[in-house]
């Protein structure tokens, strides 16, 4: 059995922790949440310098065509900075979308762009505080143009394209559009991260050209998000194992009561408890990375676990963290809420936690009458 | 990634399933057992024998002590298909996972020579007298005493807990010797022969109506100082060795799981529909699922590490902790889901064989035994964490002016 990363791995592991380290400390990020910028540019550049955004792209679309894996890697550490991109849109959705969907002029239309970084891609579902469903979605799709609002959208505001789910005469698709193009009106719209922006996107007959099988929207945004959430997943650990971190450094170096709070049980058991949670959602990832890079079967059923624990575990984390720091948890000037508020983006941002729990559930339903 | 062997691996694997299969029922098929004790025990000797004449016995103990020499990697996939089959293995998880270890570190040449190859091939039974009634998760203060007379010591005391004490054959046990100066500095650890004169062996009634315990009396036992291991005074230290081969035998609390759940919301009603219809009871299997499957998970790393030739990291820390809660909660549920049907504890009208029942009766002891929720939470946040110890108001106090209450 060889149920951990090999050494090329960790070594690239090494790699971007030194490099987000130096790239996108804490104050990188605060400088994204109290500024004006949709993301860190700067950072985003160096990144695909060093070929993350080429990852699993394939080299004839202008990626190095590596494995899911190494994908993973980036990802946990991501998630651990809080790295302030547009990478998860461009990477663990939209790659994914066109990947998965797109013909080969797609492809290369788009691909290549993202590869490089110069590119940015954003993936547009949500129309507003409920699920979007087959029933109320009202963006909609005549002959080839988009009419609707999508809110909120990540990387909205600074994307250059998105992928839409639109209802259309087939039901619903995917559908591509040219964000820089005519009728489309973007506001920056705020959040509980603003580390990470978002916007609504109001489109207006925008030419809309569609991704993969007419009417099958809604079964591609199932298969993409099930690899989105395992990628997703992985930053989780990693932003929930900082928050730990975090905490720990904290309580060993203040001091209460003539000793460190670190010694007193109500602190080691709730970081116990932590730590317990983030073990968890780690190897439960690991299962989700092994299903993602070989495509198995199992994946829904990988991705949806690795996705409720991560959530539950970078939750977990994010806020007993703040209360580990006390009074000084709740000021902006420490950088406890950063964590508490990504946590809570990550745990949204495919679909909410009671849906990826019924999710999870139906989809060991459907293996076990797959397998009976 | 993967989840295969190695080929050396398999070719191990391959020649455990086939001793097997040529010698034991998959537990799948076995047949429902009504023996006594006595009946039990011989069978699991015989057991015993049969995998010690083999090679199967004590894998990764050196051959001169009747084991085979294993890696760690190939004790694990041993286990593995042992599991899979109807043999009885319990009456030597003590002996074999703990006694044998601290033997095999602190006894002599010969003592070894002697004890070992008879606990490995079944024909000792050994059991741990660690715990007192005033000494659970604070084992180091136990106060059983242990005094000099001549080239023997004199046992008076009592110890609790003892499992398997009423069918062992020998003990490893450790006892107070010098009350006189801080706790963990008096202590002396011996093995002994469970036969001895003086010692009586009591049983105690659980709450779920097993008597897998006892509590042990001493008086007056007599020691030979020849079979005490580790240095006079130095007995904490030869414990801890017994206590981080519990850790490692003590792990997944069992019982019923996510699939036995599973099938019972799927054919229990619940408002006019199969219950796993009901949101909040499709929210509670997600949690149990995700917390198994991140065990399974956290179980294969180890695993990994081991057949990299590593060694593991903490992360099996949580495995007890996470499955005996987990135990507990799951086997309310499923009795939750039984409605008024819940309370029976029948075999004849109990369609779920009681599964959930003995779930909720036997978990409150796996939150307790091998270290108490609250103590692992402990190991985790100063072990795996690096936190700081409480502080410890009998540290450096002489073990006779530590204060006392209740027992």
């Amino acid at each position: 059995m060889n149920f951990e990363f090999s050494e090329e791995q960790d070594l690239l592991r090494e790699q971007a922790q030194s490099f987000l380290n130096q790239h996108s400390p804490l104050d990188a990020v605060r400088a994204v949440l109290e500024g004006d910028q949709a993301y860190d540019a700067k950072l985003y550049a160096g990144m695909a310098e060093l070929g993350w955004t080429a990852t699993t792209i394939p080299e004839q679309y202008g990626g190095i065509g590596l494995g899911h894996l190494e994908l993973c890697v980036i990802a946990e550490e991501l998630g651990r900075s809080l790295a302030p991109t547009p990478f998860s849109s461009c990477i663990y959705l939209v790659s994914e979308a066109l990947q998965l969907f797109g013909s080969d002029a797609q492809k290369q239309r788009y691909l290549p762009g993202l590869a490089s970084g110069e590119t940015i891609g954003a993936f547009a579902l949500a129309e507003g505080p409920q699920p979007a469903t087959a029933a109320n979605l009202t963006s909609r799709v005549e002959g080839d143009a988009l009419t609707g609002t999508k809110v909120p959208v990540a990387d909205g505001d600074c994307a250059n394209f998105a992928i839409v789910l639109a209802a259309d005469a087939d039901g619903g698709s995917l559908y591509l559009v040219d964000l820089d193009g005519p009728g489309v009106q973007r506001t920056t719209v705020e959040t509980l991260d603003p580390t990470r922006s978002h916007a609504s996107i109001e489109f207006s007959a925008a030419p809309a050209e569609r991704l993969g099988e007419a009417g099958a929207g809604w079964l591609q945004t199932d298969r993409i998000f099930d690899r989105a959430a395992v990628l997703f997943a992985f930053e989780q650990v990693g932003g929930a194992h900082a928050a730990l971190d975090m905490a720990k450094e904290y309580a060993l170096g203040r001091f209460a009561f003539g000793r460190p709070i670190a010694s007193f049980q109500a602190i080691k058991h709730k970081l116990a408890d932590m730590y317990i949670a983030a073990t968890l959602a780690r190897s439960n990832c690991y299962y989700g990375a092994w299903a993602l890079s070989t495509d198995a079967a199992e994946l829904p059923v990988a991705a949806a676990t690795a996705r409720v624990s991560a959530s539950q575990a970078f939750h977990e984390c994010a806020k007993e963290n703040i209360q580990t720091h006390g009074g000084m948890g709740f000021t902006w000037e420490f950088n406890c809420h950063l964590y508490y508020r990504r946590a809570k983006l990550l745990s949204v941002n495919l679909g909410s936690l009671p849906r990826w729990k019924n999710r999870l559930i139906t989809n060991i339903e459907t293996s076990n009458a797959l397998s009976a | 990634m993967d989840f295969n062997d190695t080929p050396a691996e398999a070719e191990f694997r391959a020649a455990a399933r086939t001793f097997l299969e040529a010698n034991a029922t998959l537990t799948s098929g076995a047949p429902q057992r009504d023996e006594t004790e006595t009946e039990q025990i011989e069978r699991a000797k015989a057991w015993q024998q049969l995998k010690q004449d083999n090679g199967w016995a004590c894998l990764n103990w050196p051959t001169e002590y009747g084991g085979r020499g294993a890696t760690p990697i190939e004790l694990i996939i041993w286990n593995q298909e042992e599991s899979r089959y109807d043999v009885p293995t319990g009456p030597f998880a003590i002996g074999l996972g703990m006694c044998g270890p601290t033997m095999i570190a602190y006894a002599s040449e010969d003592q070894k020579r002697e004890h070992l190859p008879r606990m490995a091939a079944g024909q000792d039974i050994w059991c741990q007298l660690f715990s007192e009634p005033a000494a659970g998760s604070d084992l180091a203060g136990l106060r059983t005493r242990a005094e000099r007379d001549g080239d023997d010591w004199v046992i008076n005391g009592q110890k609790i807990w003892t499992s398997g004490a009423q069918f062992s054959d020998w003990g490893i046990l450790v006892t107070r010797t010098d009350p006189s100066v801080a706790k963990h500095k008096g202590l002396t650890f011996f093995f002994l022969n469970m036969h001895s004169p003086g010692i009586e062996v009591r049983p105690i009634k659980q709450i779920s109506g097993g008597a897998n315990f006892n509590e042990v009396y001493f008086t007056d036992v007599r020691i030979p100082d020849t079979q005490r291991l580790g240095e006079v005074g130095q007995g904490w230290g030869v414990s801890l060795t017994t206590l981080m081969n519990e850790r490692l035998a003590v792990g997944n609390a069992g019982g019923a799981d996510f699939p036995d759940l599973f099938e019972l919301a799927s054919k229990t009603d619940l408002d006019g529909e199969p219950a796993i219809n009901n949101a909040a009871v499709r929210e509670k299997l997600a949690d149990w699922y995700c917390q198994a499957s991140g065990l399974k998970f956290t179980n294969y790393r180890t695993i990994s590490a081991l057949s990299r030739g590593t060694t593991p990291g903490p992360e099996n820390s949580i495995t007890k902790i996470v499955s005996a809660v987990k135990m507990q909660d799951l086997g309310s549920f499923g009795l939750d889901l039984m409605d008024m049907g819940g309370i029976l504890n029948d075999a004849t009208l109990d369609p779920a064989n009681l599964i959930f029942q003995q779930n909720f009766m036997g978990a409150p002891g796996y939150r307790i035994a091998g270290g108490t929720d609250e103590i692992l939470r402990n190991i985790i946040a100063e072990r795996v964490l690096g936190m700081p110890q409480d502080i410890r108001v009998d540290k450096n106090v002489p073990f006779s002016e530590v204060p006392t209450g209740n027992s």
